[in-house]
């Protein structure tokens, strides 16, 4: 049996949430005071995910950097894994809004997008 | 140079774009957005984190991402913006006094203005923090700059003061960049940050967060060695005894916002000494007709939403200004009054013969109350009383007023909202 403690993140309530479980099994969640609360921890102790947001190096650009984002969440125990990526990277100017900028980060089948334009130097 | 426009907006950020759009889509085609940094979008350029745009665009959003929806619908306007433009002066009848490296200084005699020069960061000055000055402390703001636009990392050991959201955001950021943020101290028994961030910026990387702690020294002469920090009593001022000595190279200080009033208080525009925004009427308009507020210069918002929503207003209420369609505000006037708990709100005043149908009332309340009641009272009448299971100082709360029922209490003085146990 092994318990979590979690902080709901769906309202300012913050309602502190334990849950129990037996190896993978939630066999309890308790603490919550709405259904929301419950289905949060439900996916906080089974998947937990994020989404990543960086910079990437531009090469060629007005500017040094491009802001970018994983498309989607991807699960919470890669993100490290996910930044190394971020930061090895390169991209030459000009970057559009939601270009692919890396594809597949670290195997995660997300790709990485660029969240703004950078134009290339006069 | 073209020297009179129907509407200037004085800022580029969230604000100033939902403005110029509202504005242009309510008829008002001459219309000049005014911008000081070389891009438009404002702060939410370096805010590369998502979260942005759930309530405008029912999807999560990058800040950068945010505002290019807007800076779009700016440009298919066909709005025209100077970019590298510094706003030196408004004068009392609405004369913009600007200048930029091409066009040097220049007047522009607008209809209408629009404040929309956002806020910026308590700075250390402003914290009186003991010790010694050397380099290495930042606002959270300016180290996200660095980070995120530069692609400069301020340093690698980091201690956080304050747990305002930017401060939360970059606990995370610079340990995701490699650097090890020991904790994060909060003055206050509460964190003025939204809960999304204490669990998804700290908790997910095991960093502590200290209430009731502030920072009591500062070491280093030439940049930063170290920082004591300390429990504080109810009173706010440190125990003796307390006192924890942390080692970093890095002290950031994320310590509340101010909006950015200079230009406002030399035009004359009266303002609050709780929010120090303007003091505003229904119509988001100031003491002087003609000039109108909104977003971050007018009080600190929690979300971007809300500010474009209130820009919409503003933007809306400019453009019947300029066309002369606004009544003068020479009618009844009901004073509007924040109580037990609540500090203050915005709007300040209502002209019930000038409102919209319905019009929305923002304030923030100074503690974090459980199962409590909003309360409207029309002087001595309640009239709206709405339990909520929680109310905190971080977030911004609204109540709505709807011309149907100011017109039917038609000796209505004053409206008074609070905060009630039951």
């Amino acid at each position: 049996m092994e318990t979590r403690e979690l902080t709901c993140i769906n309202c300012p309530m913050g309602c502190l949430l334990t849950v129990e479980m037996d190896g993978d099994t939630i066999t309890d969640i308790s603490g919550y005071t709405c259904p929301r609360g419950k289905t949060y921890a439900e996916k906080e102790v089974k998947n937990p995910t994020r989404i990543v947001t960086s910079t990437v190096k531009v090469t060629e650009g007005e500017k040094e950097r491009v802001s970018c984002k994983t498309e989607h969440d991807i699960p919470k125990d890669r993100i490290f894994d996910v930044m190394e990526a971020i930061n090895a990277a390169c991209v030459e100017a000009p970057v559009v809004i939601g270009e692919v900028l890396i594809r597949d980060v670290a195997g995660t089948g997300v790709d990485v997008v660029a969240t703004a334009h950078v134009g290339r130097k006069h | 140079m073209k020297n009179q426009y129907d509407i200037v907006i004085i800022g580029g950020g969230p604000a100033g774009l939902a403005a110029a759009v509202s504005a242009y889509d309510s008829g008002v085609r001459d219309v000049l957005i005014l911008e000081r940094d070389e891009q438009l979008g404002g702060i939410l350029n370096q805010c590369i984190h998502n979260g942005f745009g759930l309530h405008t665009f029912k999807e999560e959003l990058t800040g950068p991402e945010y505002a290019d929806r807007f800076i779009q619908q700016v440009r298919e306007r066909d709005i025209p913006c100077l970019l590298n433009t510094m706003v030196m002066d408004i004068s009392p009848d609405r004369v913009v006094t600007a200048m930029n490296r091409c066009d040097g200084m220049f007047q522009i005699q607008a209809k209408a203005v629009i404040l929309a020069m956002g806020c910026r960061e308590r700075p250390r000055g402003a914290l009186n923090i003991p010790g010694y000055r050397p380099a290495g402390i930042f606002s959270a703001g300016t180290a996200q700059r660095l980070v995120n636009i530069e692609g400069y990392m301020p340093g690698k050991e980091v201690v956080i003061l304050g747990s305002g959201d930017i401060g939360l955001i970059m606990a995370r950021r610079m340990t995701l960049e490699g650097a090890k943020v020991k904790l994060v101290a909060e003055l206050m028994p509460y964190s003025g940050g939204l809960k999304r961030n204490i669990v998804q910026c700290l908790d997910d990387y095991g960093i502590p967060l200290r209430l009731s702690h502030t920072v009591v020294d500062i070491e280093g002469k030439e940049h930063i060695t170290a920082v004591t920090i300390a429990q504080v009593g109810a009173d706010r001022k440190p125990i003796k005894g307390t006192e924890e000595r942390y080692t970093c190279d890095t002290l950031l200080l994320s310590c509340g916002l101010i909006p950015e009033n200079e230009l406002s208080t030399a035009a004359g525009v009266q303002l609050s000494p709780v929010t120090n925004g303007p003091v505003v009427n229904e119509s988001l308009e100031t003491n002087i007709p003609g000039v109108f507020a909104c977003g971050n210069v007018l009080h600190v918002h929690d979300l971007v939403d809300y500010v474009s929503e209130e820009a919409a207003k503003a933007g809306a209420v400019a453009a019947k200004y300029a066309k002369g369609e606004i009544a003068q505000a020479d009618g009844k006037e009901i004073a509007l009054h924040a109580e037990s708990g609540v500090r203050y709100t915005v709007p300040v005043t209502i002209h019930p013969d000038r409102m919209d149908d319905k019009t929305v009332v923002r304030f923030r309340v100074g503690d974090v109350y459980k199962d409590s009641f909003v309360s409207v009272y029309f002087d001595g009448e309640r009239v709206q009383h709405k339990k909520k299971r929680i109310i905190a100082p971080g977030e911004m709360e609204q109540i709505i007023l709807t011309k149907q029922s100011l017109d039917d209490h038609p000796d209505l003085q004053t409206i008074t909202i609070k905060i009630e146990a039951e």
